[in-house]
């Protein structure tokens, strides 16, 4: 790494832009020195409210998120935008498009939008994304949005990393029934109707109420609908007020989010540690060699293999 | 390869700014409009101001031969014309890259 990750991490705090591209961009490589610039930093975060905006393809997020950092920058809010997009599967490569949406807010100082490619991760978001919104938090971010691939039933992800889930649907795509068999309405904790100046929009409202009246969990929070134009700015200070309304909903029901939030990343940080370390162990181990000549051969199948390995490691007999 | 693809008609402010917020390898300018020996060096030379010298800037797009030796020496490293084949241009970042990955 060309710049120490000491650097990098004092670069963040002092709120120097450059740094944070730059660490963004070792942490996403997996750079070795970015784990301790990312360990130092935990304790510098904890002040953004992030805010997942989830939907399918074409439903707007983009626009929408572009419109809510304007309107957040209108009361000198510090704007964070992490744009993921998918990664093909055959060449690795991927074609980041979010920013098109967001060209007026580059040169705005107070907003700091990023693109990500998903590198093969499923769930709607990269490896690294809650990696990269911590630096963002650390760098001074009051508020962050995380726009996930939208495709369906898979963005689960942004649920675990989000304070608030926005679920952004438009009319016309055909999406509407997908949406709500999908069981996509749990993910959302707002749900907004873009493009509501569209023939069928008030039929998707409709269609959304009626999903909604079908969860019969009791709920102490129920998801408000918000029909929005994007592209005239239509409905957006609606939804500043509805998303001001879930933050404070969440303050007053306290630490729990947050300690679920803790959880989920203790779990997923325990996984990646265990598998460099623990995974790389094995590969030296010529039981390892052997249970894969087994396992080729079919006379050993994988699942028990792995218990054997596991109890081998635990110390169990 | 990551494309950021940033869309059109954005000042060099804009294309700039997002270079450096995406910390980009390689910045790919395409222009149609003629006003290449204007827009192409200031861009150049906000990203020296700003110490992203070690992006590879490269150009396409409507500019004429002639024009080219002009750019080259005020640091657009290449042309590269309309019809170019794709690998052609990808085979030029592969070997010209300044930043090691």
């Amino acid at each position: 790494m060309a710049f120490s990750a000491r650097d990098l991490v004092q670069g963040v705090l002092k709120r120097d832009r450059r740094s944070v591209a730059r660490l963004m961009t070792a942490i996403e490589n997996e750079d070795p020195e970015s784990k301790a610039a990312v360990s130092e930093l935990y304790s510098h975060t904890g002040n953004a409210y992030t805010v997942g905006v989830t939907g399918p393809p074409g439903s707007g997020k983009s626009t929408l998120i572009g419109q809510l950092a304007k309107q957040y920058r209108k009361h000198e809010t510090r704007v964070g935008i992490i744009a993921v997009d998918p990664s093909s599967p055959f060449t690795g490569g991927a074609l980041l498009g979010d920013r098109i949406r967001m060209q007026e807010l580059s040169t705005d100082e107070g907003v700091f939008v990023r693109s990500m490619a998903t590198r093969g991760s499923l769930g709607g978001l990269a490896r690294s994304t809650s990696e990269l919104v911590n630096v963002l938090d650390a760098f001074g971010c009051d508020i962050i949005f995380v726009e996930t691939v939208g495709a369906g039933q898979s963005e689960v992800d942004v649920m675990r990393l989000a304070d608030t889930v926005v679920l952004v649907l438009a009319p016309g795509l055909g999406d509407d029934i997908q949406a709500i068999k999908a069981g996509i309405m749990e993910i959302g904790d707002i749900i907004v109707v873009n493009k509501a100046d569209r023939e069928n929009a008030e039929r998707t409202v409709l269609e959304i109420m009626s999903a909604l009246e079908l969860d019969t969990e009791q709920k102490k929070w129920s998801p408000p609908i918000v029909r929005t134009i994007a592209t005239s700015n239509e409905g957006i200070e609606k939804l500043v007020e509805k998303l001001e309304e879930h933050k404070c909903f969440l303050k007053e029901a306290g630490m729990g989010r947050r300690r679920i939030k803790g959880g989920i990343q203790l779990v997923e940080a325990l996984k990646v540690r265990l598998a460099e370390t623990v995974i790389a162990d094995l590969r030296n181990d010529p039981d390892f060699e052997n249970m894969i000549e087994k396992i080729a051969r079919r006379e050993l199948n994988p699942y028990e293999a792995a218990i054997t390995l596991v109890n081998k490691i635990v110390g169990k007999t | 390869m990551e494309v950021i693809y940033t869309g059109l008609r954005q000042t060099p402010e804009q294309i700039v700014e997002a270079a450096m917020q995406e910390d980009v390898d390689v910045l790919c300018l395409s222009i149609l409009s003629g006003a290449h020996m204007t827009l192409l060096p200031e861009i150049v030379d906000l990203m020296k101001r700003r110490s992203l010298d070690d992006v590879l800037v490269i150009a396409g797009g409507i500019i004429p031969d002639e024009d080219v030796p002009k750019l080259k020496e005020m640091g657009i490293a290449e042309v590269f014309g309309p019809g170019t084949p794709t690998h052609v241009t990808v085979d030029y970042i592969k070997s010209n890259l300044r930043r090691k990955l």
